[in-house]
């Protein structure tokens, strides 16, 4: 469904005679290009989880995180350009940090969600300025609960109790609707986490990939933290059985 | 509450009572209503507890001009918070911004502050603010140069877990005993209670206060209390 903006899409500051702004549509297609990142808010926390493509043999695993801690309470994963996340990461955190010293308490998730919302828009304001490319899922444990948020290159921002983008996102959707999210424990979420990353991974175009996952849920004491190991191993496992299941098929 | 103006002997004291107290649902805010520029009483009957949010309160003493201005920016940025947030603003954050302007004006600030309120997550809270922009928070808080007085007497008065009634009873007593003894201190009490229903103002009259140890009755004249046992002057 791409359609040629021919002349309007030189510039984020021009609108398409059909009320598109090109660069900003363009910006999105990086991140429907990169690995697949999945969010779920289950009834005690959320879990973050990434399809890492590994482009080369020789990378240390556990390197080029794509999941970033925001602030205690909170964590952002990246989808797109990495640098460019890197720096909505580095933004988030600067604002956590100065509303946490200006109004004494952890910010809030969903104030944090609009104030990166709002920067992330911001660059698509100007001339001189490219829109980011690269999409976050936000995930935060505050006084009012678990919440999901995902902020897309456009700058808007909604919340969600499930979220995927990148690659796999059509068929990561599909397989979080059917999830009984609201019965759910992080616990469990994770096993499904996996199971949907492993399950959308396209072998055939794309060779291998790290699974990276993390959580902030009563369980991690509200901290926002990666998977511990022995639990993200067991969901390994369970995701690479249930996908030979579906082979077995 | 103004330093003296002119008398250079006069004591730079904090003229006022001010006092901040929890209970099991809410707070309880307390105040006298002497504003004194050296020995002169400018009002009588002043308000020292100032609204910031619907939800929260502040006490206010030391130089009337300082905190009446923190009081104003406080509330200006609470105002934008609770637009922002889209929430009634917690007691900590207020007792947060109230400190962050007291500490770093400490050297051209004079004031003692007692941010009381009610917020549906932590309930009743009593934050103290005093002279250099430290914040305690406190199961009940004491300011002002009345408070001297009652350091003793909320160390025997003071439990855990009273009813709005004994919180109520306890501000206006504790008040009314600095009165008698601060020379600073005077005029009505004022009280504020914060709870989940929201806020009730209470006003106690100076002359309806119990009286306390030797304090006189109100007369019409000295001579009618004067002992008869004096002699009689000039009998013939």
């Amino acid at each position: 469904m791409s359609s040629i903006g021919t002349g309007y899409d030189l510039s984020v500051t021009t609108f398409s005679p059909d009320g598109r702004v090109f660069q900003i549509e363009y910006a999105a297609k990086a991140v429907d290009n990169s690995g697949t990142v999945v969010g779920i808010k289950c009834k005690d926390g959320i879990v973050l989880g990434v399809e890492k493509l590994i482009t080369s043999k020789m990378m240390l695993p556990g390197s080029n995180r794509r999941i970033h801690a925001v602030h205690r309470h909170s964590g952002m994963a990246v989808a797109g350009l990495a640098a460019d996340g890197r720096q909505i990461v580095a933004r988030a955190k600067s604002e956590a940090t100065n509303y946490e010293s200006v109004y004494g308490e952890p910010i809030p998730v969903k104030e944090l969600a609009e104030r990166v919302a709002s920067y992330v828009h911001l660059c698509t304001l100007y001339w001189w300025l490219r829109p980011f490319g690269s999409g976050v899922i936000l995930g935060g444990y505050d006084r009012d609960g678990p919440q999901l948020y995902m902020v897309e290159p456009s700058g808007v921002s909604y919340r969600y109790f499930g979220a995927a983008i990148g690659k796999g996102r059509q068929a990561a959707k599909t397989e979080i609707e059917k999830l009984k999210l609201s019965e759910m424990t992080c616990r469990q979420g994770v096993i499904e986490v996996a199971k949907i990353i492993y399950g959308v991974h396209d072998e055939a175009k794309d060779k291998a990939f790290e699974l990276e996952m993390s959580w902030v849920c009563d369980e991690s004491n509200r901290q926002h933290q990666k998977v511990p190991d022995d639990i993200l191993e067991e969901a390994k496992a369970a995701a690479k059985a249930a996908l030979e299941e579906m082979d077995a098929d | 509450m103004d330093v003296s103006a002119g008398d250079l002997n006069a004591p730079h004291s904090m003229g006022t009572t001010i006092i901040g107290v929890t209970y099991d649902g809410g707070v309880v805010l307390g105040a006298d209503s002497r504003t004194s520029t050296g020995m002169y009483v400018a009002n009588r009957a002043s308000d020292k507890i100032t609204k910031l949010t619907d939800n929260v309160y502040m006490c206010r003493s030391g130089s009337a001009a300082d905190s009446q201005i923190v009081s104003d920016y406080v509330r200006y940025f609470l105002h934008q918070h609770t637009i922002q947030l889209g929430q009634p603003s917690t007691v900590k954050v207020a007792a947060n911004l109230v400190r962050l302007l007291s500490y770093n004006n400490k050297n051209m600030l004079q004031t003692g502050l007692i941010i009381g309120g009610w917020d549906k997550y932590e309930g009743g809270k009593i934050y103290g603010i005093p002279l250099g922009g430290t914040i305690l928070e406190q199961p009940f808080a004491i300011g002002g140069s009345g408070s001297s007085y009652l350091y003793g007497f909320f160390d025997q008065a003071w439990k855990e877990g009273m009813t709005q009634e004994e919180a109520e009873q306890l501000v206006v007593k504790a008040v009314s005993l600095a009165i008698a003894r601060d020379g600073a201190s005077g005029g009505v009490v004022r009280t504020v209670t914060i709870n989940s229903e929201g806020v009730t103002r209470k006003f106690y009259p100076g002359d309806k206060l119990s009286l306390w140890h030797e304090e006189l009755e109100p007369q019409n004249s000295l001579l009618d209390i004067l002992s008869t046992g004096s002699p009689e002057p000039m009998v013939s």
